[in-house]
């Protein structure tokens, strides 16, 4: 599997050291509260709600240089528009991955 | 120096775009907006050269947005969504569309479009509907943007388009259609004689009615409520015995 790094953010930040450090703690901060609303869509079988809440999920992929993953959440946002959870098992390995990744920080 | 705003309901799509903006000369954040209705207000009483706009947004999307500014200033789009690319060239004041997670080298390049751009006119409607009911050539068919392709869907294979949510369903005898659009949007692209809304959630084609009961139409496979209000014009578009 896929696994998160900073290449982003370094890539972004120029060394800018305070910016990732921004960046991480704001990641770290926004995300748990995306997944827990995702969680508590699919737990009502909102699957359209937690399609908007995978939609702004990937972008968290997309900063923690998941592009793979990335592609696999544009695919699942899509299926659970149209009420399918296909991807749901992939897609919340990577988000534990995610999280597990920026509690290091 | 160009006065700049940032409108995204991402804290982390801010961050990453404030930062963006600082690495590039002449360019001044002024404000950053979690929502469309503070922008709103926010410009209601400033002027600004050009704003960072997210499209995909709760309760008012970006496009939205846009539709309510009079003379709207430079935007540059930013979005984790590449379907809505076809939507932006709809609109005159749209210099740039950045998909996230955006680069610097990407940022920079809309940058100097940004510089050059030419003042932007008042928007035009938008669609990710590529289709005009002036134009003859569209007279028998619509291109949909469907994963970075645009699919063409013959109007006489519709039977049905459903709102779901931002997006509508367009089903047709082969197959099934996810857009990003909304129902009032496909309306203006559809031909008359074969479409009518019967419901706020439903266009079905008439052509295609198996029969009606009471407050539903069953059209194909499908049982589609009609209401009170749309009741009387589908009425009188039946070739009634």
């Amino acid at each position: 599997m896929e696994k998160p790094s900073l290449n982003y953010i370094k890539e972004l930040s120029g060394g800018d050291a305070a910016f990732e450090a921004k960046l991480i703690a704001v990641v770290k901060s926004e995300l748990p509260d995306e997944i827990a609303e995702y969680n508590r869509n699919m737990r009502d079988s909102a699957f359209a709600k937690a399609a908007e809440n995978v939609h702004k999920i990937k972008h968290k992929f997309g900063i923690l240089s998941l592009e793979k993953s990335y592609e696999l959440a544009v695919e699942y946002e899509t299926e659970l528009r149209e009420g399918n959870t296909k991807h749901k098992k992939e897609f919340e390995t990577i988000v534990q991955a995610c999280i597990y990744f920026i509690s290091n920080f | 120096m160009l006065n700049c705003i940032i409108v995204d309901d991402e804290t982390a799509a801010r961050t990453i775009v404030s930062h963006l903006c600082s690495q590039v000369d002449n360019l001044n954040v002024i404000e950053e907006f979690p929502n469309a209705l503070q922008a709103m207000k926010f410009l209601n009483k400033n002027d600004i050269d050009l704003i960072f706009l997210d499209i995909h947004m709760p309760d008012f999307t970006g496009f939205d947005f846009i539709e309510t500014l009079k003379n709207p200033p430079k935007i540059v789009l930013t979005t984790s969504d590449r379907n809505f690319a076809i939507d932006a060239f709809e609109y005159d004041c749209i210099v740039d569309y950045l998909v996230k997670p955006i680069t610097l080298p990407r940022f920079v390049k809309a940058m100097t479009k940004v510089q050059s751009f030419k003042a932007p006119t008042a928007p035009q409607p938008s669609a990710s509907v590529a289709a005009s009911k002036s134009d003859e050539s569209t007279d028998k068919e619509m291109y949909v943007n469907i994963d970075r392709r645009l699919i063409k869907i013959e109007f006489d294979k519709i039977y049905l388009i459903e709102a779901k949510g931002d997006y509508i369903l367009i089903k047709t005898e082969d197959k099934n259609y996810t857009v990003h659009s909304t129902l009032k949007k496909i309306e203006d692209k559809l031909p008359d004689s074969l479409f009518l809304k019967v419901h706020r959630s439903y266009v079905i084609n008439i052509k295609k009615i198996i029969d009606i009961e009471d407050n539903s139409v069953l059209i194909a496979r499908d049982v589609v409520p009609i209401s009170r209000s749309n009741r009387p014009e589908l009425m009188k578009r039946l070739n009634l015995l």
